[in-house]
């Protein structure tokens, strides 16, 4: 099975360990992995702030890239419920595209969804020993039901214990634009998340989604928390942790 | 109301920063989202009732006209009389018009967001007609002067200590803080009110077009009061509260509770048809019954129109991590909130409010709990889109997305551009790998650190590990 790794442009510019991860994850499942080369972004920050002609442009580049992709994967649920709830929604009203829309946006995966309901992954490469807590990042969990998903991947892995924080599933404060525009706003939220992480005891924060994670980090250390690690899942899951990833 | 949602920005950083409103807005958590969550779990088909209940609102606005006659018709018949208001301005005139006609210089009111929207207490102030607010909450706010900032618990942004200084102030009487002594103080106070009133003005949570009803539920028993004791009854709604039939009202009644207070049911549901009967034993002898437009029927056939299935529980608010943090007065007028940031726009104008449709994260979370399944962040984008069509937006922000939606169409360039960007962040990050300040994204790093890039985007390296 041929899979296109959508690595999303925050990853991409941030934390390229987190694609390497999803690449290694990926091909641990035993995935034929394509990383298609002209891959940017995929349109959200347009959408999300009223251009969507920008957002329209976007998507039919990706999907070009993708075209002879058998599934879509994204180490993200924003990206990939862009992708694939929201494409769709952009050309609702253009019948000749939306057939092609919804070829590939209906087969493309947030990663943790893939692993578990598509490739089924047996071994998970990655060892970690440690006390974890996981954020719900919204799009995963509200548009695609990301929820069961990633835990189900960590209870795999014998040296993990997850800390389970109070309120997993509210927001950060992060939301993209949000958190420039409304910054006061979104920074009490990411303190609210922060306190609620803290109180797990636990060593290491995870989520699926890089902006979260950005969001999370950036508060924790402003509190002067230095210890408390900031984990994509799928840095947890391939082992692959920041400038060890590519060497 | 006067609409101050062009401040949203600053008054949210206020609201932020006052110790007491932080306090109080502790409860919504307990009191609303935990209480729904259990109300909601008693129902063993959830999901069937939210769909039949989002249907029957969708088939009441798309059939607004017809179902609205059909309610004007039956009430007339059952001795109402039907007023219709296309603006505020015609409500208050009408409220007034009917007061005159009926030598009323007394009102009790029961709550009412629609009379909010009109601004009638002071309208009906201005004219010389005394008005006594007689839910609780919003007694207390006609007491502190001070707007609703939520549309089911008017008071929620108040604490029991600053209500009972208010109480001490205005009743002249020794100062309590236990609640159930506070309730009998007011209870003392509104009673002669509605006894020497002439004119009772209520809300409704529902108009039903079969038999011309109106259909308050309210918890603390002055609604009863209010729309019984005097001898006319006014009832202001907006014009999509409209339902077919008394069986699509149960049927929205099962949720509307829950997903407001986590109530099972609440304690009083009125169904108030027709005027007092020769053998009724109480009822108003005039009932009049004001139908408000106010912008409503501009939302049909558009992209909002969703937004008038909207059945004013409050779930929204009461789950939405901004409202949470800020409470309800930021958003400078009546609704706040996920629903408030679409109908604040669509009633006053997207330039009057120009903040609210762009805050929200869209977690998502508002169109998760909402009962009749409002895509709340949908409506938020689709105003964001005509807040870009409209040329509302900062020329800056409009230059920075259009640089970005450019770069991104040329992966050559977005390659250089995000290789330089690493680098450049890379190095300002030194070995902290974060930044304290980031000129153009000081919103974000006035309270957080910005990690910056590891060095090399994941395409240079891929590409290196390709060739090696």
């Amino acid at each position: 099975m041929r899979v296109g790794l959508f690595v999303t442009c925050l990853v991409d510019l941030m934390r390229p360990s987190i694609g390497f991860a999803a690449l290694r994850l990926l091909e641990a499942a035993g995935c034929e992995v394509v990383v298609p080369a002209g891959q940017t972004c995929c349109g959200q920050p347009g959408y999300n702030s009223g251009d969507s002609a920008a957002a329209r442009a976007l998507a039919l580049k990706l999907l070009g890239e993708f075209k002879d992709c058998d599934y879509i994967v994204a180490p993200s649920g924003s990206c990939a419920g862009m992708i694939r709830v929201h494409y769709p929604a952009l050309f609702a009203n253009d019948p000749v595209e939306l057939e092609f829309i919804k070829k590939l946006s209906g087969r493309t995966y947030e990663l943790t969804d893939f692993l578990v309901n598509v490739v089924k992954i047996k071994n998970i490469p990655g060892r970690y020993s440690g006390t974890l807590t996981y954020h719900d990042s919204c799009a995963g969990l509200r548009e695609l039901g990301v929820q069961a998903q990633p835990r189900a991947l960590l209870a795999k892995m014998p040296g993990v214990t997850l800390a389970e924080m109070r309120e997993s599933t509210t927001c950060c404060g992060f939301g993209g634009t949000f958190s420039v525009k409304f910054g006061d706003i979104s920074t009490r939220m990411a303190d609210k998340k922060c306190a609620h992480i803290t109180q797990t005891g636990a060593a290491a924060v995870v989520a699926g989604d890089l902006g979260c994670l950005l969001n999370i980090e950036g508060r924790l250390r402003r509190n002067g928390d230095m210890q408390t690690r900031v984990l994509h899942i799928a840095e947890v899951l391939a082992g692959e942790y920041g400038e060890n990833a590519w060497k | 109301m006067e609409v101050t949602a062009m401040h949203f920005r600053r008054k949210a950083t206020e609201k932020l920063n006052d110790a007491n409103l932080q306090q109080a807005l502790k409860k919504l958590q307990s009191r609303f989202v935990d209480s729904r969550a259990t109300a909601l779990a008693e129902l063993p088909n959830f999901t069937e009732i939210r769909d039949a209940a989002a249907d029957i609102r969708e088939r009441a606005v798309g059939h607004l006209d017809s179902y609205l006659l059909r309610f004007e018709r039956e009430a007339t018949a059952r001795g109402a009389v039907v007023h219709w208001a296309e603006d505020i301005e015609d409500a208050n005139r009408l409220v007034v018009e009917i007061a005159r006609r009926h030598g009323v210089r007394k009102v009790v009111k029961s709550k009412s967001m629609v009379t909010e929207e009109c601004g009638l207490n002071d309208y009906l102030a201005s004219v010389g007609v005394e008005v006594l607010e007689t839910d609780l909450g919003e007694y207390i706010l006609q007491l502190a002067h001070e707007p609703p900032s939520h549309i089911v618990a008017p008071v929620v942004h108040k604490s029991k200590e600053e209500i009972a200084d208010l109480f001490e102030e205005k009743h002249r009487r020794p100062r309590n803080t236990q609640i159930t002594e506070m309730c009998r103080e007011a209870r003392e106070v509104l009673r002669p009110g509605f006894l020497s009133a002439d004119m009772g003005i209520s809300g409704a949570n529902f108009i039903i077009a079969e038999t011309g009803s109106v259909l308050i539920v309210t918890n603390e028993g002055n609604g009863r009061l209010t729309t019984t004791l005097p001898r006319v009854h006014v009832a202001i709604t907006g014009i999509e509260k409209v339902v077919p039939t008394l069986e699509d009202a149960s049927t929205l009644l099962r949720l509307l509770p829950r997903s407001a207070t986590g109530q099972s049911i609440t304690n009083y549901v009125s169904v108030l048809t027709g005027t007092r009967g020769k053998d009724d034993p109480d009822g108003p002898e005039h009932f009049h019954i004001i139908l408000l437009d106010n912008g409503r029927s501009r939302l049909l056939g558009t992209e909002l129109q969703p937004m008038l299935r909207c059945i004013r529980c409050g779930a929204c608010m009461n789950h939405c991590p901004v409202y949470q943090n800020i409470g309800g007065h930021a958003y400078g007028w009546v609704y706040p909130g996920p629903m408030g940031s679409v109908l604040t726009p669509a009633f006053v104008g997207l330039e009057n409010a120009i903040d609210l449709p762009n805050a929200s994260t869209f977690c998502g979370e508002c169109a998760v709990v909402c009962p009749v399944k409002i895509p709340l962040p949908d409506l938020m984008r689709h105003l964001r889109r005509r807040q870009v069509e409209r040329h509302l937006r900062p020329w800056s922000e409009r230059a920075a997305l259009r640089l970005w939606s450019w770069a991104a169409q040329h992966p050559a360039v977005y390659a250089l551009f995000t290789r330089a960007a690493a680098r450049l962040l890379h190095r300002l990050g030194g070995k902290k790998k974060s930044l304290r300040y980031l000129p153009g994204a000081s919103g974000w790093t006035k309270g957080r650190d910005m990690p910056t890039p590891s060095g090399r985007t994941f395409r240079e390296l891929y590409q290196a590990r390709r060739a090696s």
